[in-house]
């Protein structure tokens, strides 16, 4: 039993190790970047020219296509974040360490945008950029979750402690995800409540629902594509004195 | 599991739980502040403020819409269902003002119980469907009224 290296358990193990897994993500990654470009194309398609105008709002309902699946992730991505950097704190696994701060930026993009867009549609629809409601103000705090962990990681220049350090605060402000997505319930705001994401039927039209859902695969596969890349990027800089990385650095240069 | 990652990972689920508490905590406590905007109800049981502005939310009255000619200023009644106030505002209506819509109102409320609105803004409800869905719904609901 012990002379048996090639379990499915040791096979796992194995991904979990730095120079594995940058092999495995430089493998995946172009099928994962057809499968996002595909489905961007095919989701914007759907929700600029196929899907039908709304019954109110005119043409402009159709920035969900882009609010909706970049506020989806804000969230989607934080939850990783935290789930990586708990782990990082646990078990002091290194890829969860490089997960947990390629995740950041990416997170913190995503974020930005729900908040860019949300205001460029508030304007003609509310008759505001901004209020202080309960979901645009948690919204916000999220932004600064991610930006403040992001400097917090940049501030410490020990890569293991300034993981650590950041992963607290990561765990830290998970809190804010339940209060961001029941904030519509719980209290009175201008932002409407869940059409898509509740125990209910979806009030959304079919026709409309269908490019928004398309929009939200081509955003993960978007952050999967981004968040592989920029893990191979910490793995290389973090493993920048090993042996492996010295051999795929002059292997490539000759 | 090894007794220092066991250690950890008690550590981390009593963070979680600790911070919990603490947010929920103080949302309960700051429960009234976050509320955006009162209901016609609330300012009828006198629980608004009296001399400082306020956002008043609630359903425009269908039929209660009332422009005067030449000028921006337009009156309408703002309801809960139990109750309603009236509001005065002279401005530009966001695009979805109409009756039956929802609307949050910031201003302040006057010795006749009229609320001057300095500011009004539309509340957008989850829906979303095409205009003919719409048509074919009034159409049944007309012909189920019949």
């Amino acid at each position: 039993m012990s002379q048996n290296p090639d379990t499915w358990l040791t096979r796992f193990h194995r991904l979990g190790s730095p120079p594995s897994f940058y092999r495995l993500a430089g493998i995946l990654m172009p099928f994962i970047g057809i499968i996002c470009i595909a489905l961007f194309a095919s989701g914007l398609f759907g929700g600029l020219v196929l899907a039908p105008a709304d019954y109110q709002q005119g043409e402009s309902y159709r920035i969900i296509y882009i609010h909706v699946p970049s506020a989806w992730m804000s969230m989607f991505v934080y939850a990783l974040l935290a789930t990586a950097s708990a782990i990082s704190l646990i078990w002091r696994m290194k890829l969860a360490e490089a997960v947990a701060r390629a995740s950041a930026p990416v997170g913190a993009a995503y974020t930005f945008l729900a908040l860019v867009t949300g205001s460029l549609w508030g304007k003609p629809m509310w008759g505001t950029w901004w209020v202080w409601d309960a979901r645009l103000t948690s919204e916000l705090i999220l932004l600064f979750l991610y930006l403040g962990y992001m400097a917090l990681v940049a501030a410490i220049d020990d890569r293991r402690s300034a993981s650590r350090a950041g992963a607290v605060l990561a765990i830290v402000g998970v809190v804010n995800l339940p209060i961001i997505h029941f904030s519509v319930e719980w209290w009175n705001t201008l932002h409407q409540g869940p059409t898509v994401t509740k125990f209910d039927q979806p009030s959304i039209a079919i026709s409309m629902l269908i490019p928004l859902l398309l929009m939200a695969g081509a955003f993960k596969f978007h952050y999967l594509y981004t968040m592989l890349a920029r893990v191979r990027v910490e793995i290389l800089d973090s493993e920048r004195r090993t042996a492996w990385v010295n051999t795929l650095v002059t292997s490539k240069a000759s | 599991m090894k007794p220092r990652r066991k250690q950890r990972l008690v550590l981390v689920s009593l963070l979680i739980a600790g911070v919990a508490v603490a947010a929920g905590l103080a949302l309960l406590a700051l429960q009234e502040n976050i509320n955006l905007f009162f209901s016609p109800s609330q300012v009828a049981a006198g629980d608004a403020p009296s001399n400082t502005p306020f956002r008043l939310g609630g359903m425009v009255v269908d039929g209660s819409v009332r422009r005067s000619d030449g000028s921006l200023e337009i009156q309408f009644d703002l309801t809960d269902t139990a109750n309603s106030v009236t509001v005065a505002y002279t401005g530009i209506l966001p695009d979805l003002f109409r009756e039956g819509q929802g609307i949050v109102a910031q201003g302040s409320l006057g010795t006749d119980g009229t609320f001057s609105a300095t500011q009004v803004l539309a509340k957008h409800d989850e829906t979303y469907m095409p205009p003919e869905v719409t048509e074919a719904l009034e159409k049944a609901k007309a012909m189920g009224v019949q």
